[in-house]
Parts: structure tokens; C-alpha cells; sequence
């Protein structure tokens, strides 16, 4: 016989819900940011001039570019899962808490997609 | 969902208990760590202005470096540095811990100086080749 609710034995969840998939999805990203966040730290310190020309050249190779976005990608995926935990942390009253964590998700899609837009348009030169 | 909306019959403290802690290098990294990933998430959003600012063209991007190179830009852009080389520090010190290792008291405190300190000394290192180079 099972102490669980036959709501709870359906939904097949514990009382957190998700387990373990929001540490792995953190740790992972941020393995995957060191090479890229170095890679973008030092690309930036060889160049020998941060001018328009100097840095849109750069960003215009494709390797560059193709870096720069999967920087951009995991960078917003790292940031809104630590920043989730942040305000779930902080951030008691129920309603404040709920409009935090759906205003932080519109606000990363916007930054996110606005910089691989940006670089999309580097790379094709539109 | 249900807990939520019915008052609690005692207010029970709410986990993380800020305010029984005694300050120690610990648990002051451990909110550094906290501070510097939030003050990164708002740096996301430079990182996409400068993006957008390149691919607009010349003059958007003269902007762009127009607010970067003002002094409240380069205070926070100084402050971005140490904000990104002590969160990849500290959390290179949280992977090790992930795999079990360097959880003695003295490896704990060793990696924990080596991460404030090691963040402070290649924040120097960065703007002074930016410096020396005549990027600025």
C-alpha cells in the first residue's frame, strides 16, 4: 500500500518536482562557459584595436561568430537558472515571486535572441 | 500551490537562515558568489547592446563606445571583470567540490583566498593591457 496521494502517484513527482535536472542543467553550462567566456575574454584582449573596424572584422569571421552565439545561448541559460534560484530564494510573497520568475524568462528570450540577432546580422552583413 | 494561499499556522523561518550566521570566509564567498552572478545577468544585457551597436553600423557602435568609455561605464565595466573572474574562480571551486574534492578546512580556505585574490589580481592584469595597449 502506497502513503501517497493518488494525485501525487499520477503526477509521478516528488515534492520538488523536477529533481535533480536543474543542478545537472547548471553545472553543465557552466563547464561549457569557461572555454567560450575565456575564448570571448581573450579574443577581445589580442585585438590590437576595440575600433568599429577592428571588432566588426573579428565578429564578421565565422568561427568568431558561431562562438560569440553559442556564448550568447549558454550565457542566457546559465544566468536565468541561477537567477531563478536567486529570487526563489529571496523572493517570499507568493505573487512578487510568480511575476519575477515569468518577467526574468521574457526579459532573457528578448536579451538573448535581440544579441543573436545582432550577430546573425555581423556574420550575413545585412 | 495550496500551501501557498493558506496562511501557515506558525511563521516558521524560511530557509536560507541569512541572519544565524556567523560572517566567515565561507559563507561571505559563497553570497560573493551570489552577488557576482547576479550583477553578471544584468551584464548580459551590455553584452547585447554592444552586440546590436556592431552590427548597426559606425555610428552606433561610436555610441555604444561613448557610454562604455565614460567613468561610470568603466566602473562598471572594471566592476563586470572582477564580477566575471571571481564567479568562473569560485565556480571552478564548486565543480571541485561536485566531484568530491578539496573539502578539508584547509583546502576550502586556501581555494577560497586564491579565488578573492586571484579575481583581484587578474582584474588588474585585464585593464592594464587594455591600458598599456591604448585600447581605452
Amino acid at each position: 500500500m502506497s502513503l501517497r496521494s493518488p494525485l501525487g502517484q499520477v503526477l509521478g513527482t516528488g515534492s520538488a518536482k523536477d529533481g535533480t535536472a536543474h543542478w545537472w542543467a547548471q553545472r553543465l553550462s557552466a563547464v561549457a562557459l569557461i572555454p567560450l567566456t575565456l575564448w570571448f575574454l581573450f579574443s577581445l584582449l589580442l585585438l590590437p584595436e576595440l575600433d568599429y573596424v577592428t571588432v566588426r572584422t573579428w565578429l564578421a569571421v565565422p568561427m568568431s561568430g558561431f562562438l560569440a552565439m553559442l556564448l550568447v545561448v549558454v550565457l542566457t541559460y546559465h544566468a536565468y537558472l541561477g537567477t531563478n534560484v536567486v529570487v526563489e530564494d529571496y523572493v517570499h510573497a507568493h505573487a512578487a515571486k510568480l511575476f519575477l520568475l515569468l518577467s526574468l524568462r521574457f526579459v532573457y528570450v528578448l536579451c538573448g535572441g535581440a544579441g543573436i540577432f545582432a550577430i546573425m546580422r555581423i556574420a550575413f552583413g545585412s | 500551490m495550496i500551501s501557498d494561499r493558506t496562511p501557515p499556522a506558525r511563521n516558521r523561518p524560511l530557509s536560507p537562515h541569512l541572519g544565524i550566521y556567523r560572517w566567515q570566509i565561507g559563507n561571505s564567498l559563497s553570497i560573493l558568489h551570489r552577488l557576482t552572478g547576479v550583477a553578471l545577468a544584468f551584464g548580459l544585457l551590455a553584452l547585447s547592446y554592444w552586440l546590436i551597436s556592431i552590427a548597426g553600423g559606425e555610428q552606433s557602435y561610436r555610441a555604444a563606445e561613448r557610454a562604455f568609455a565614460s567613468p561610470a561605464g568603466m566602473v562598471v565595466l572594471v566592476g563586470w571583470t572582477f564580477a566575471f573572474l571571481y564567479h568562473l574562480l569560485n565556480g571552478m571551486r564548486h565543480l571541485f567540490w561536485d566531484i568530491g574534492l578539496g573539502f578539508e578546512r584547509r583546502q576550502r580556505h586556501a581555494s577560497g583566498w586564491l579565488a578573492v585574490l586571484g579575481a583581484l589580481v587578474l582584474t588588474a592584469c585585464v585593464w592594464a593591457l587594455l591600458w598599456h595597449g591604448g585600447r581605452l
